[in-house]
């Protein structure tokens, strides 16, 4: 069987400025609505607070809830169903005093349902400093990898290659945060993690087409880049939307089987890998063909 | 390489032997006992995400230890100035912490400066000043010392939680440092948190001090605290209602004995009452110290404090030889065993604060881990099928790959001990989807170099070799940003990241080596002339 007929010759690289301005279109948007949500919404992973996941007996009314946790002081708590029968309590409380946070909400839940009628299947508290150690930390994790990954492939291919990968990688990565924003999503450690999926799996997809350039480039020589890069992506075209497939084929799974706890963390990679393959065909190459007309390389003509 | 096809197929077969076998305990329980005595017993280890538990990070409050070591040493240099008949005066405490002095004349400071320098190493001149004559001296803890203080500070409290942990008694507890001041605490299946966590975190400073009988407490109370007393609230209980309450107690600030001096605590059942209380026993130095304490204070009232509060001030009726004390107090059963507890091990040497708290129910774990493992079902299931139709025969060898890599990767996973987590069973659904990819550029160059024209064999020797780099580059750079992952996570993530990893080192194994012995095998040995890919 085959998806994608043996001799493509499709023009990406004319798609390029258009492609260019597709996402630059998305990341502004992306910009524009975090700025109009204040900021990424960050978990209390990294802004600090509590989050108290409960599932009930019977369907809850979030009024209810609301108003029992009302002695504890979390009004101002924000109450998310989180599968059948099922909330999530959070608050920006992280606790003056942690130790009592669970004494506390035993006390206001048995008083307003009942003993046995819930059951607190999940806390979670983390204190300002954790949060700020643990932003710092991701930051660096996600900037080191995009480094790492810059100097191999700067190593193994030429650092064009390197930048244009890079380049696509950060790319990914502010569609995924676009669409996290515009989704309202929670950006917490779960997300991080996909961040840096969504990173590695990439550049996977990328380097499967800087290769196959490479290759076509010691091939022909007399060829342009231009044509080497049209004639490489269309080769391996077919790969790459097979591979993607059976990736996005899991993740969707995964976002209808996985369970509530990691549903944001398989969207992030869903988008993320879109964003991942779109960039592998239209941001990385053309990037690679831009640098060269800016200085040709030293590559051709390499053995 | 390895030319032959039975070695390179003894090779895999082994190695997948050797991952079974790791993996049996796991799989089954029943294992027999001539296996439980020479094989691994190891189940893969679980996340406290799936397994349930309490996760806490705590901050050792180092600067108070140096505090702690200052205030101590201020006393005895107090002491020993007295001794020596040195004039001075203490300054009111300021707000940096440092301790003052003032000296009337020179002659006083330089002995004072002869002292210090003699006795007092740890110390140093913060600032001095001379006005009128008179000298004024802040002291503080040398910087070299204090940071060995606060290292101590740490190792000790992890000692310490470490010994109050297991005499809780739960099971595979971990108990870790982090960075400069923090103590890792996971505490798989504990059911009771809240006790748990004021078990861990308690400072439990034991300290006897004397009631001031002399003064009165209503002017205390209004501010006139005498010098060297302080004023601690007792902890009353009323059995009938079970309702607590505070009473003020004007005692004295310095402690006559400490927690220090304790050899064992245990609890007992009053014999009138059936009240719990907690009955401790002196060190050799705690006995006699307490003899005499008790021997020169005959009818006073001596408090037993913990952590700033009177638990219970009895009068001394006679001297207490034997070294033998009771605490009786406001308990319950599992608060007065929870004391003898964190008597037994020993006071923190500075507070500790609990920074972050992570608590999973076990009924939500196995949520996870069903949810989890159906995923991981279906979506092998798909890509399985997927493969065949896509590929039709050839499919199937990416399918035994994928198999074999499950195995391989769930066999590491136990053998190496690692964790695995929520965010882990994703990776591992999602290596299902990327380990194929390996096979898919393989196949696809097989396919090119057929359309060419090549016979079979000539097509697979290129397509594995020309897919080899390929799939290499790309793997490493995969492995560049899981290895920061694994850098940056806690707990879950990190489970993601270990089985991201394991997963692509796996896929090279099984997707490269593997698929290439049975395609070899059909070539060589059967010599098919066509291949169905």
């Amino acid at each position: 069987m085959e998806i994608i007929k043996t001799n493509t010759q499709f023009d990406f690289v004319r798609l390029m400025k258009p492609a260019v301005i597709v996402s630059i279109a998305v990341i502004v948007l992306g910009i524009a609505s975090l700025i109009w949500h204040g900021g990424p919404n960050y978990g209390i992973d990294f802004a600090g607070g509590s989050l108290i996941q409960i599932k009930f007996k019977d369907d809850p009314h979030a009024d209810k809830i609301r108003a029992a946790l009302k002695p504890m002081g979390f009004e101002g708590s924000i109450i998310q169903k989180f599968g059948p029968n099922e909330v999530i309590v959070r608050t920006a409380e992280s606790g003056a005093d942690p130790k009592g946070l669970t004494n506390r909400l035993e006390e206001s839940l048995q008083a307003a349902f009942g003993k046995g009628a819930y059951e607190v299947r999940r806390i979670e508290v983390v204190g300002p400093k954790v949060g700020k150690d643990l932003t710092r930390k991701a930051i660096l994790a996600i900037v080191f990898s995009w480094i790492g990954i810059l100097i191999y492939v700067g190593v193994r291919f030429e650092f064009r290659y390197a930048l244009g990968g890079i380049i696509a990688l950060i790319h990914d990565v502010l569609i995924t945060i676009t669409f996290l924003s515009l989704f309202d999503k929670e950006f917490d450690l779960n997300i991080v993690a996909a961040l840096l999926t969504i990173i590695g799996y990439s550049i996977n997809d990328t380097i499967v087409i800087f290769d196959r350039i490479r290759e076509n480039t010691r091939k022909n020589v007399k060829m342009s880049l231009f044509d080497v890069i049209n004639v490489s992506v269309n080769q391996t075209l077919s790969r790459t939307i097979l591979t993607s497939l059976t990736v996005l084929m899991v993740l969707v799974i995964l976002f209808f089987f996985g369970g509530a706890v990691i549903h944001d963390f398989t969207f992030a990679l869903l988008v993320g890998t879109i964003a991942g393959v779109y960039s592998t065909v239209f941001i990385a190459s053309p990037i690679v063909l831009l640098f060269e007309r800016i200085k040709p390389s030293g590559m051709k003509g390499k053995r | 390489m390895f030319k032959s096809i039975r070695i390179r197929a003894a090779v895999t077969i082994i190695i997948c032997l050797a991952a079974l076998v790791y993996l049996a305990p796991t799989l089954t329980s029943e294992l027999p006992d001539a296996w439980k005595q020479y094989l691994p017993t190891d189940k893969i280890h679980l996340g406290l995400d799936l397994q349930g538990g309490m996760h806490l990070v705590l901050e050792v409050e180092t600067a108070k230890a140096v505090e702690s070591t200052l205030a101590r040493t201020a006393n005895d240099l107090k002491e020993n100035l007295m001794e020596n008949r040195i004039r001075f005066k203490l300054r009111e405490q300021t707000k940096d912490s440092n301790l003052a002095f003032e000296f009337p004349d020179a002659a006083s400071r330089d002995a004072f400066d002869k002292l210090l320098k003699n006795q007092y190493p740890d110390l140093e001149v913060a600032a001095s000043e001379m006005t009128d004559g008179k000298g004024a001296v802040s002291l503080r803890v040398k910087a070299k010392r204090a940071e060995e203080i606060k290292k101590m500070a740490v190792e000790q409290s992890l000692e310490t939680i470490r010994n109050r942990v297991d005499q809780f008694g739960i099971s595979e507890p971990e108990i870790i440092p982090q960075g400069t001041d923090r103590i890792i605490v996971q505490l798989p299946g504990v059911k009771d948190t809240a006790r748990a966590k004021n078990l861990i975190g308690r400072t439990a400073l034991l300290e006897f001090k004397l009631v001031d009988d002399e003064h009165s407490l209503e002017d205390a109370l209004k501010g006139n605290i005498p010098e060297g007393d302080m004023i601690a609230q007792e902890i009353r209980l009323d059995r009938t209602t079970g309702r607590r309450s505070e009473i003020p107690l004007l005692i004295k600030s310095k402690p006559l004995l400490t927690g220090e001096a304790l050899d064992s605590a245990k609890v007992q059942i009053g014999d009138r009452f059936g009240e719990p209380h907690v009955s401790i026993k002196f060190n050799a130095q705690g006995a006699k110290d307490f003899d005499r304490i008790t021997a020169e204070n005959v009818k006073k009232r001596l408090a037993i404090v913990l952590d700033g509060v009177v638990h219970s001030a009895p009068v001394i009726q006679e001297r207490i030889s034997g070294g033998q004390a009771q605490i009786t107090g406001a308990f319950t059963m599992e608060e007065a065993s929870d004391l003898a507890i964190v008597l037994r091990a020993g006071a923190l040497p500075a507070p500790v604060n609990i920074l972050e708290e992570r608590t999973v129910g076990p009924s939500l774990g196995q949520d996870s881990i069903d949810k989890g493992t159906w995923a991981s079902i279906i979506a092998g299931i798909l890509i399985f099928i997927f493969m065949f139709i896509y590929y039709k025969s050839t499919g199937l060898i990416a399918d035994v790959a994928l198999a074999m890599n499950m195995l391989l990767l769930l066999g590491v996973m136990a053998a190496f001990k690692a964790t695995l987590t929520l965010p882990g069973i994703a990776g591992i659904v999602l290596t299902i989807g990327m380990a194929v990819d390996a096979n898919v550029l393989i196949n696809e160059r097989i396919r090119e170099e057929l359309r060419l024209g090549k016979t079979p064999r000539a097509a697979i020797e290129a397509g594995y070799a020309k897919a080899f780099l390929t799939i290499f580059d790309s793997n490493v750079t995969t492995l560049v940003a899981a290895l920061f992952l694994f850098g940056f996570g806690t707990g879950p993530v990190k489970g993601f990241a270990v089985t991201l990893t394991i997963g692509i080192v796996v896929s090279m194994f099984t997707a490269v080596f593997v698929t290439r012995i049975i395609f070899d095998y059909f070539v060589w040995n059967r010599k098919i002339q066509r291949i169905s890919i």
